[in-house]
């Protein structure tokens, strides 16, 4: 009974936060648009991330290695072969997963953890953006460009930010509703399990090894996809911007702020990760390199604070007033 | 013919055999125990026999298929489970969850497990305790949750490593109630024990181990007189003492 009311409640909630996030473009201007489509795109990789980092405890270092794989393959294949930015993300997906597999399988089959994995992953970041230094030096100095088609859905560009910023929230939504059924399924708790304890885990007939490249390949595919959005919504991408390891940084910190292995946790990280990035560099723009003092000593702040993200700190909260209940409730 | 049958076990580690040569058969429904002095090589063996170690030698059968050196979670689906002697909870997820976990080994649907996971906790005495976190519960529950959890992956052989270590009085005694309870339903057991009482009452049969080696085999009060055991044990001088 109780159930059935409460499920009515959240499918009234989801639909309203649906309908307003639909209307939202139409109703603030072009910067605001583009903070939104920012928050979007830095949740979405968070949920990537926090698939394979959150839920199965795989902490990677380096995920700009498929994020730059996926803004990559779109972008020379668009370059090169013609091929439709929108196949082309389909494809980066794939290459992205590739790559996942690539490293999980060596780093998994040697049962490598914590900051061991962390490091394997930042080294083939670092690899990569190498090779991708190399090459772009030579071939594409000014960045790959992505060739201008004018407006339109087909070739994934638009002159106006509104149509990204739907892109975007379909996608974010896909990642959000993917990680809320792993959550609630079988998946989910193996996940958690390998997260909690290795050894306890495959005593209970959890293979360690499938379940990490599992969660991997999820995660690179999701990631490798959101750098073809990248690549479309700038029309440019660079090394820098693909492999550097402030993109790794980025799209780990809004998991951790937010909350690590929730639903939820990473698209407020990212929320409110670029609404303090935003805000202090609007107000201390003035003087060069305050605004990021002020971001990391606000970042210190709530780490050291909220160890478990905000939504884990309000999880911890909440629990001590009404003892009972309390896990339901952020579940969703 | 045994459930599980195990030829020649051995395992070193750099010179020292911690296993050698160890034989026995496990015949379906019993409770066996398996017990020896500190260093004797009881968890050695556990691991071997639970897929944690391979075995350098030796081979094990089950249920007529050749299952050494199988993964621990491979036996896991073939109906051999553990619990651990130092308990390894999923310290940040509830009990439920916990359990939930271990349902999945056979169940794959999310509502099933849930009520499986139930139905074992409330065999248990876990039922109140289902929505706290793992990591608070005090070593009873713990101990308690190892045995729920091993049990709702359906096992037909399950390992006890210790138990009963470091439970109370009335703690010790709900958990042989509850040991007993697990033979009922035709699961055959195979103990760890430091806990002299615990495996006394409990074991069908005993084997002891020494250095590595079997030294003794039999019902509980032929090896609570055997003088071989006696010596492992209390030393030599207790020995001669009991053969007058």
């Amino acid at each position: 009974m109780s159930n059935s009311i409460q499920r009515t409640r959240n499918i009234c909630v989801i639909v309203a936060v649906g309908i307003f996030l639909i209307i939202l473009p139409h109703l603030i201007d072009d910067y605001f648009v583009h903070i939104a489509t920012t928050i979007f795109f830095f949740g979405y990789l968070s949920m990537a991330w926090n698939i394979l980092g959150g839920y199965a405890g795989q902490f990677s270092f380096g995920h700009a290695a498929f994020f730059g794989i996926g803004a990559f393959t779109s972008s020379l294949l668009q370059v090169h072969a013609g091929v439709n930015p929108w196949i082309g993300m389909l494809l980066a997906g794939i290459a992205g997963m590739l790559m996942g597999l690539f490293i999980g399988s060596l780093s998994f089959r040697f049962g490598l953890r914590g900051a061991y994995f962390a490091l394997t992953m930042l080294a083939f970041a670092e690899m990569l953006r190498l090779i991708a230094v190399q090459v772009c030096t030579v071939r594409y100095p000014l960045g790959i460009n992505i060739p201008i088609k004018g407006n339109s859905l087909l070739y994934f560009q638009f002159s106006s930010k509104v149509p990204y910023y739907y892109i975007m929230l379909f996608m974010m939504a896909g990642a959000l509703y993917l990680t809320y059924i792993i959550e609630r399924k079988k998946l989910g708790s193996y996940f958690k399990a390998i997260r909690e304890n290795e050894d306890a885990a495959q005593s209970l007939g959890i293979n360690l090894f499938n379940y990490k490249l599992l969660a991997m390949a999820i995660s690179s595919f999701l990631t490798a996809m959101g750098g073809t959005f990248y690549a479309q919504y700038y029309l440019i991408i660079d090394e820098e911007a693909a492999f550097g390891v402030a993109g790794s940084i980025e799209i780990l910190l809004g998991s951790i702020i937010g909350g690590a292995g929730t639903v939820l946790g990473p698209l407020l990280g990212a929320g409110v990760l670029e609404c303090l990035s935003e805000f202090t560099r609007n107000v201390l723009g003035g003087y060069s390199g305050v605004h990021l003092m002020v971001y990391g000593a606000i970042l210190i702040v709530v780490i050291v604070f909220l160890p478990s993200g905000i939504l884990g700190g309000l999880k911890m909260a909440f629990g001590k007033l009404t003892k009972k209940g309390s896990r339901d409730l952020w579940v969703f | 013919m045994g459930i599980l049958e195990v030829a020649g076990f051995s395992k070193h580690f750099g010179g020292l055999w911690a296993v050698k040569n160890f034989s026995f058969e496990l015949t379906e429904g019993e409770i066996l125990g398996i017990i020896g002095p500190n260093g004797a090589g009881k968890t050695t063996l556990f691991n071997l026999l639970t897929g944690f170690y391979r075995p350098d030698t030796g081979r094990a059968v089950y249920k007529g298929e050749n299952i050494t050196g199988l993964r621990p979670h491979e036996l896991c689906k073939r109906g051999i489970v553990r619990t651990f002697q130092i308990t390894q909870p999923f310290a940040n997820l509830t009990v439920l969850e916990n359990v939930e976990i271990g349902a999945y080994n056979r169940i794959p649907s999310s509502h099933q497990a849930k009520q499986e996971a139930l139905r074992i906790l409330g065999t248990l005495e876990l039922s109140e305790m289902q929505n706290e976190l793992a990591s608070v519960l005090p070593i009873g529950h713990r101990k308690n949750l190892e045995l729920a959890r091993a049990l709702a992956t359906q096992p037909e052989v399950i390992l006890l490593d210790e138990v009963v270590a470091g439970l109370n009085t009335k703690e010790v005694d709900d958990m042989l109630e509850q040991i007993k309870g697990v033979q009922k339903e035709g699961i055959t057991i195979i103990m760890i024990e430091h806990v002299m009482k615990a495996v006394m009452s409990l074991s069908d049969r005993i084997i002891v181990i020494h250095y590595g080696e079997k030294i003794a085999e039999g019902v509980p009060e032929e090896i609570s007189k055997d003088a071989k055991v006696i010596e492992a044990y209390l030393g030599e001088e207790y020995a001669f003492a009991a053969r007058e």
